[in-house]
């Protein structure tokens, strides 16, 4: 286990939202102008605090879904939880111009390192994406060498974000390949009817253990859960296998 | 007090008084885990304490599940924001299990399968205060909330309460875990919302 030195205190301060971005129906990106940003590593996080009139307060945690480089905007993707307290307010209500108190980044496990010279697999469900696309804008922008691939389960070819910009990365990038999964409906013409994501997935459009990848899992606990274990039994060594697990069920 | 967020009212209102800051409740019963869920066979399964002076005490599935255990229940409480009220466990208590355990270190490092560690002071650990659950609700503890068996300290944010725990070691100085390394808090109490280092 590695004993790291302890990074330093992470103090609350006002980003203001400077422009938002429908990713699909039900997902939202803002973009976020933050005054003092130490710089993120992809795969990691950020705090929110809300506060009412009254000063009640909430505080949810939210993927980083932007690379960085250097300075500029910070971008996280919210995806709407109808019963949520949150999410609806991020996706729904928060226009440019307005402020939110945040802090960050947060998580040195759930990250991608450039300096890393293997293969790199990524397995997203659903919202499970965002970390994993600041992994992948983080490749492209430093035009790493690293082959990566990604599964990406999503119900419909409308709930998939990102989906014209991984098209393009797509086609102008031999070193990535991605994969769709579709659970409730596939688009027209597609070979395979619905399903989730299973051992021939993995199989196929993983890589094979022998290249000892780094493999991110990101999506519902059900579906991390699935797809980890299914990633063990394939013969990925556990410890190169990182999970995060959003939500409940 | 923060900012107004606009248009902010909040929803849920569930600060109830037994709800430390910044914290939700949920009914629910969410994971945290860091990478793939270990799947530890009984007869395979050992837990060991190891002291400051080398000296180690082993238990396997049999002799540990034949300790005196305690139902419990309490309140628990994640780093990820959510709070869950009223949850029951049964385990075997740490003072049980240190009963005929020699050692002045003050620091624990919980070990667990799968490579996880987490850092906790030695006196959180004694008098009531912590366990090493193996069941919830009645049932044994499902391996992806923990099971065979996990570390249960409940007064802490459960990042503390180490799932599929195999190890104790006493530690002179404090040490940071798995967690604590990559910038979360050292001790963790949730009533001072101790989330990160410097919190």
């Amino acid at each position: 286990m590695v004993r790291a030195a302890l990074p330093g205190r992470l103090s609350w301060q006002a980003a203001t939202v400077s422009a938002v971005r429908e990713e699909t129906p039900s997902a939202r990106t803002l973009i976020l102008d933050i005054p003092d940003w130490s710089g993120h590593l992809p795969g990691q996080h950020l705090d929110l605090r809300l506060t009412a009139e009254d000063g009640y307060s909430a505080q949810r945690s939210y993927s980083i879904a932007s690379d960085w480089p250097g300075d500029g905007p910070v971008e996280i993707t919210i995806q709407r939880l109808d019963d949520g307290e949150v999410s609806p307010y991020l996706t729904d209500v928060v226009q440019a111009g307005d402020q939110i108190e945040l802090r960050g980044p947060i998580g040195g496990w759930f990250v991608w390192r450039a300096a890393q010279p293997v293969p790199v697999l990524l397995v997203a469900g659903g919202s499970g994406i965002v970390p994993l696309m600041s992994m992948i804008r983080d490749r492209g922008r430093r035009r790493a060498r690293q082959p990566f691939r990604l599964i990406y389960s999503v119900r419909t070819p409308q709930d998939a974000c990102y989906a014209d910009e991984l098209r393009r990365r797509v086609r102008d990038d031999p070193g990535l390949d991605v994969h769709f999964v579709y659970t409730r409906k596939a688009p027209d013409g597609w070979p395979a009817p619905p399903k989730r994501i299973d051992v021939a997935t993995l199989n196929s459009h993983g890589w094979p253990p022998d290249f000892a990848p780094d493999v991110f899992v990101c999506g519902p606990t059900a579906f991390v859960e699935t797809a980890a274990d299914i990633l063990v039994a394939l013969g990925h060594d556990p410890k190169k296998v990182r999970t995060e697990r959003f939500g409940g069920k | 007090m923060g900012i107004i967020s606009r248009g902010f009212g909040g929803r849920r209102r569930d600060s109830a008084p037994d709800l430390p800051p910044g914290q939700y409740l949920t009914h629910d019963f969410p994971v945290l885990s860091a990478g793939p869920t270990p799947r530890v066979p009984l007869d395979r399964w050992k837990l060991t304490v190891a002291t400051e002076t080398g000296e180690k005490h082993t238990w396997d599935w049999e002799q540990f599940t034949a300790l005196p255990s305690e139902e419990i229940t309490r309140d628990i409480h994640c780093v990820t924001k959510w709070s869950k009220l009223g949850t029951t466990w049964r385990g075997v208590s740490l003072d049980t299990l240190f009963e005929d355990v020699e050692t002045a270190a003050d620091y624990v490092m919980a070990h667990s399968y799968g490579g996880y560690t987490t850092n906790l002071p030695f006196e959180d650990l004694l008098d009531g205060k912590a366990w090493i659950a193996y069941e919830f609700d009645g049932e044994p503890l499902h391996p992806e909330h923990g099971g065979p068996a996990r570390l249960l300290v409940p007064h802490l944010y459960f990042w503390k309460s180490a799932k599929w725990v195999n190890g104790l070691e006493m530690l002179v100085e404090d040490e940071p875990g798995f967690w604590e390394a990559a910038g979360y808090h050292m001790y963790g109490d949730p009533w001072s919302e101790q989330r990160y280092q410097g919190d």
